[in-house]
């Protein structure tokens, strides 16, 4: 079906073919340059030249009128000034079929700009591919250039960013350029859980260019100019007689709130890119490194006492839990993944004391905070990063358990919840867990409870550790009896409160919400020597 | 570089940032109050008293309550359980759910409270039961003292027409006027002549300002007596006329009096309080900058004879309208204590509190008219939360997630309710605090409210200190050139927050550059220095600072009171930035959204329906206030997408047009 895929490619218009043709005419002055009499020395200086205006001026202008920088404008923006040290510039790719071997069809560097260089010192991996270039277009050379600083970033431990803009599959090179796909995917692969990976969409990515993306830990798109799918529009037209538009299909919108294949989107390339930077200082280097610990000027022992009147009066009215998070973490400062996705969970980088922590939390303000099977992936994905780069998690919990119904557990909500779960009992990072109010039945279990080896658990005194809610408790317990009122009052006033777990030891300690801040930072001071290692594997088997 | 010193409000702004923002402190409620008067801790009053009210008032009364040894009891509604005055409170009793008829208005429960406390007296702050006869005639039936004036004041003064006649009787100057039938243009002149001009001429029918014509001659009468007749005649079938004295640009100037039950009455000066925005008041001022001695005197005088001629006892206020030749006219009073009392406390240095329960135990007043002082000048702003770029403000609702009262100035007083972490909601008041500046001279106390207004930490709502500042910064206000027309005068087109000047900009964006310098500078210094990494050359520290044009301004900063969105980009990024696509906004003539939290009380369309541009489609109800949602063009309603009854938030849609 990958066929298919490329047939959509040209049908939206960032086909391979149609950029080549349209750039027959564009490079005759470029022709020149392989003419032997000039020197060596004179040579390198017109690659170098010419590899820095890519598919040329005309086309650049395309680009920016489009909206979109080049390939090596985000790079620079991406990165610290001066610290870009490009690779395989000088790179051609290798096709010698429908007249791409002519000189005019050859440009320094193919497709792609690659290379590495730093975000506010810290080293990191970059490929960005030129859509100036036969429509950033997927060559043997162009993937050939990727694996190659995908390899060294694996050997050096250092992320790497890929910036996508590709039509596609360059089509002229046929089985190569799908044989470079695989390649990438498979380096994506192995260096999953051993340096982080982050894409940036920037253009379209469609047919089997996606899977790079879907492989790598985060994706972030840009807004309106950006599309990711599977095939493209005319072709769900013919096979499912669907219509729909290409930003309806695989927009920004579409991925970062219905399909949660992207974790965040941003309104232009200026944006992303900065905000990609703020998004990388959050992110250790490798699975080597723990996380980064940035100069903070929070006092770790600042006291919160807006949070002792945070949770309402009625135990049915919902509260903002991203207010707590703010509220606690080093300045306010908390970078939210798929804010507009399963929102009934929240999940997001942070800092404490300005060590990198990973938060969980539950949402009261969006169903409940309950779980159900979107939540529960993308809680459990967020979890598994942290653990595989030693961010410690923190864990707020108000659940009022798994979201019952047909459409529920028909959807596999047993084996989707059985994912965040297994997430957390894994994770082996430092865990502390706050619970902030219900903490009802099997949800209780699976939010990074005591059972699950979390480090610290605290409850604040609205805390309700429970099986479930009293109204159902007392239908069952007390079945038949007359004064269902009053054993609901009875149950509230036994189970309603943090006293049943925190007598069995399955909290610590009840803390006074305002010193939550000063209790965490404390705690991840001792836990950062934690030693834990799950039993030899060669992996596990999450439930997926 | 040679150091440039900072402008005070821009090192205000660098400390604010760098200290304050960090720091949300646990800050003990509590304010400063500027009293003279030293409690006589033998003169025995009450052992337990009920303040049957919320929010910053009940907090007020309890204060003093302590001060004189006085055990308080405060009632409140369920969601106020954790509020500031229950806290405050010796003891509290739940009255019912959060809607103020089923709380804090309701008379059964807060007897119930009596009964239960054993409290001797109830305070009733201003607003709820206050001015309530119903309630004071309860309390008396049961022998518990009303701390206010008696039944029949109340009665007297809370009925409009019998007020004003009550006030013609007792030589109170009242605006003149005629309302009867007007049989000839003749007839019109010779009343008009004898009012005075300038005049008004309507249909008495008519209600508010409608068909209201202002004459200033004897020809003006004529026309206005033709028109007015005519539409009297045509559109109300009623012939009557109303021809009264027409005040231009009036200030509403109110003297504060303090009754007591032995006869006796007093007049504590006035307070201006013609800084209002549909007739509630803003900025207020005590003494004014208007009245000279004799007519202070005179309005003094007048308020009394009033107050005597009721038997007014307790604090109470009377209003007045003055017109720019200084006549005054009696416009009501108000038979409880004012929210804006405070300044009157400053510039007096009485505690009214004090003073009313003293009255209601039934001793005689401690002071003499002569013993009155008007010590320096006082001004208070009303903080509250609404948005003073729609219609000078509407009410935002929303959790105060930050919140610290500059009460590290001196002669700062504020009077609130509320803490950090205390929620705004749709059911009460949105008023955050009293912020009341006092110097020896009004420079003194206007300089002092600047400064004041600069330090105070409010986030998580929509709040008014933008205008605020606006007001007491305008050279109109300096120069103490208003009226109650301020507002619209000043603001024709609304409030659009601060203008800046040349070198008021250069300083945000300064400011800005240096906060966006320093959180770069931050980002690099991470545990195990790569610093070395760091290419640092002047290159790399040219930086490009804009006002942000749209949302998406990356440094929010709250300058000369008004918050700025200002966009920081390298050198680099800034010439990039050309090449980002505007983003079209949404087109906002074809839905319509709600402007403020609240409840839709009436939709008056269906999808289908055509409207006309300004027609009504919605009502939403919000703080007491209806506000209609109107077409901004004529179309069709496509969608509606509320109902009567239904909740809404900011921003939510509510109908779309096609």
């Amino acid at each position: 079906d990958w066929l298919v895929s490329f047939r959509s490619l040209t049908q939206v218009k960032y086909g391979a073919v149609s950029a080549s043709v349209a750039q027959t005419n564009l490079h005759r002055d470029c022709r020149w340059y392989s003419v032997s009499h000039l020197s060596v020395r004179e040579r390198i200086e017109k690659k170098r030249k010419a590899a820095l205006v890519g598919g040329g001026q005309k086309r650049i202008d395309a680009q920016h009128k489009r909206g979109k920088l080049t390939a090596r404008e985000r790079v620079e923006l991406l990165l610290d000034p001066e610290s870009f040290v490009e690779s395989d510039m000088f790179v051609e790719h290798r096709c010698s079929d429908f007249g791409m071997e002519e000189d005019r069809n050859k440009f320094p560097g193919d497709s792609v700009v690659t290379g590495r260089g730093r975000i506010n010192g810290r080293l990191v991996y970059v490929f960005s591919q030129d859509f100036t270039v036969f429509g950033g277009s997927l060559s043997g050379a162009h993937a050939q250039k990727i694996c190659k600083i995908m390899d060294q970033a694996m050997t050096v431990g250092a992320p790497v960013i890929g910036l996508n803009d590709s039509g596609g599959a360059r089509i002229q090179e046929g089985v190569e350029s799908l044989a470079g796909y695989a390649d990438i995917f498979l380096r994506n692969v192995m260096a999953s859980g051993v340096v982080p990976q982050i894409s940036l969409i920037m253009g379209p990515c469609a047919g089997g260019a996606v899977y790079s993306p879907a492989l790598t830990d985060f994706t972030f798109m840009v807004k309106d100019t950006s599309y990711l799918f599977i095939t493209g529009p005319d072709v769900v037209k013919s096979v499912t007689n669907e219509d729909v538009t290409q930003e309806e299909l695989g927009g920004a919108k579409t991925h970062t709130t219905v399909s949660g294949v992207a974790h965040h989107a941003f309104e232009n390339d200026i944006e992303a890119l900065l905000n990609l930077r703020e998004f990388f200082n959050f992110l250790p280097l490798s699975n080597q490194d723990p996380a980064p610990i940035r100069e903070c000027h929070d006092p770790s022992d600042r006291l919160v006492p807006s949070l002792d009147t945070i949770v309402p009066f009625e135990s049915t009215k919902a509260y903002d839990m991203l207010d707590i998070i703010q509220a606690i973490v080093d300045a306010k400062d908390f970078f939210e993944i798929m804010p507009n996705y399963a929102k009934n969970i929240v999940v997001g980088f942070a800092r404490m004391n300005g060590r990198t922590v990973g938060i969980v939390g539950n949402q009261p303000k969006v169903a409940s905070g309950c779980l159900d099977i979107n939540s529960s992936v993308k809680g459990a994905r967020f979890v598994r990063f942290c653990d595989a780069f030693n961010i410690p998690i923190i864990t707020f919990v108000d659940v009022p358990g798994f979201l019952p119904g047909t459409a529920q557990e028909y959807g596999g909500i047993i084996r989707h919840g059985a994912k965040l779960l297994f997430a957390f009992a894994e994770a082996t990072v430092p865990k502390i867990t706050i619970i902030t109010r219900k903490a009802y039945g099997g949800a209780y279990d699976v939010m990074s409870s005591k059972h699950l080896r979390g480090d610290v658990n605290y409850a604040w005194p609205t805390a309700e550790v429970a099986v479930m809610g009293a109204k159902g408790a007392v239908q069952i317990i007390f079945r038949g009896k007359e004064n269902q009122a009053e054993a609901e009052a009875e149950y509230v006033d036994k189970f309603a409160n943090p006293f049943p777990a925190a007598v069995r030891g399955f909290v610590d300690d009840i803390i006074e919400p305002a010193t939550t801040r000063k209790k965490i930072c404390s705690d991840l001071e001792v836990l950062a020597s934690k030693k834990q290692v799950n039993p030899w594997k060669k992996h596990a088997n999450i439930p997926l | 570089m040679a150091a440039h010193s900072l402008s005070p409000p821009l090192s205000r702004l660098l400390f604010t940032v760098k200290y304050v923002s960090l720091h949300s402190r646990c800050c003990a409620v509590h304010s400063k109050a500027h009293y003279s008067t030293v409690y006589n801790p033998n003169e025995k009053t009450f052992d337990k008293i009920l303040i049957a009210n919320r929010g910053e008032i009940a907090c007020r009364v309890i204060k003093t309550c302590k001060k004189m040894g006085i055990q308080t009891v405060a009632v409140h509604s369920d969601v106020d359980s954790s509020a500031v005055h229950v806290k405050m409170a010796d003891e509290a009793i739940c009255v019912g759910p959060a809607p103020t008829n089923k709380s804090y208005l309701n008379m059964d429960a807060i007897m119930d409270a009596i009964r239960v406390t054993g409290a001797q007296a109830v305070h009733p702050g201003y607003g709820f039961l206050s001015e309530n006869k119903e309630f004071a005639k309860r309390l008396a039936a049961e022998g518990v003292m009303f701390i206010g004036p008696d039944t029949h004041a109340i009665q007297a003064m809370g009925d409009k027409i019998e007020s004003k006649l009550i006030a013609k009787a007792a030589k109170v100057n009242t605006i003149p006027g005629f309302d009867g039938v007007v049989k000839t243009a003749e007839d019109a002149v010779k009343i008009a002549q004898e009012i005075g001009y300038p005049v008004m001429i309507k249909a008495s029918a008519g209600g508010g300002g409608k068909g209201m014509r202002i004459a200033w001659n004897d020809d003006e009468t004529r026309e206005g007596f033709r028109f007015s007749s005519q539409e009297a005649a045509s559109s109300f079938g009623d012939d009557r006329l109303l021809i009264e004295k027409y005040i231009d640009n009036p200030r509403h100037i109110e003297i504060q009096v303090l009754a007591d039950k032995h006869g006796n009455a007093l007049w504590l000066n006035e307070r201006e309080c013609s800084i209002q925005r549909r007739n509630q008041k803003v900025v207020e001022e005590a003494p004014s900058t208007f009245l000279d001695p004799v007519t202070r005197r005179a309005m003094g005088e007048q308020a009394v004879q009033l107050a005597k001629a009721v038997q007014y006892s307790s604090a109470g206020t009377v209003e007045f309208l003055v017109d720019s030749k200084k006549n005054f006219y009696f416009l009501e009073m108000n038979t409880r204590l004012q929210v804006e009392h405070p300044i009157t406390e400053c510039i007096t240095g009485l505690d009214l509190v004090e003073q009313m329960i003293r009255v209601a135990k039934g001793y005689q007043l401690q002071h003499k008219q002569e013993d009155i002082p008007i010590n320096g000048w006082a001004i208070e702003s009303r903080v509250y939360a609404e948005d003073p770029y729609k219609s000078f403000g509407l009410p935002s609702i929303g959790r105060l997630s930050q919140y610290q009262e500059p009460l590290n100035l001196s002669n700062v007083r504020v009077d609130s309710g509320i803490q950090e972490g205390s929620d705004i909601s749709i059911y009460y008041d949105p008023m955050i605090s009293k912020l009341v500046t006092y110097g020896a001279t009004r420079n003194e106390a206007l300089a002092k409210m600047e400064d004041a207004l600069d330090n105070y930490v409010i986030r998580g709502v929509t709040h008014n200190i933008p205008l605020l500042r606006e007001i007491i910064t305008h050279p109109r206000f300096i120069s103490g050139d208003i009226s109650t027309n301020f507002l619209p005068e000043v603001y024709p087109d609304g409030f659009k927050g601060h203008q800046l000047e040349v070198d008021a900009r250069r300083e945000l964006l300064a400011s800005a550059a240096a906060l966006y310098i320093a959180a770069q500078l931050r980002s690099q210094k991470v545990l195990g220095d790569q610093s070395k990494h760091i290419v640092s050359n002047d290159k790399n520290l040219s930086i490009s600072v804009c006002l942000s044009r749209d949302a998406s301004g990356m440094i929010v900063l709250q300058y000369l009171g008004t918050v700025f969105k200002v966009r920081v980009l390298s050198k680099l990024a800034s010439e990039l930035n050309s090449y980002m696509p505007e983003k079209v906004p949404e087109d906002t003539s074809s839905i319509l959204r709600s402007p403020m939290p609240g409840t839709v009380v009436a939709v008056s369309i269906k999808p289908g329906d055509t409207v006309a541009e300004g027609q009504e489609i919605c009502v939403i109800e919000a703080m007491k206030m209806q506000n209609s949602l109107t077409a901004a063009r004529q179309a069709k309603v496509k969608s509606v997408h509320c109902k009567p009854g239904e909740t809404v938030g900011e921003g939510d849609l509510l109908v779309e047009l096609q």
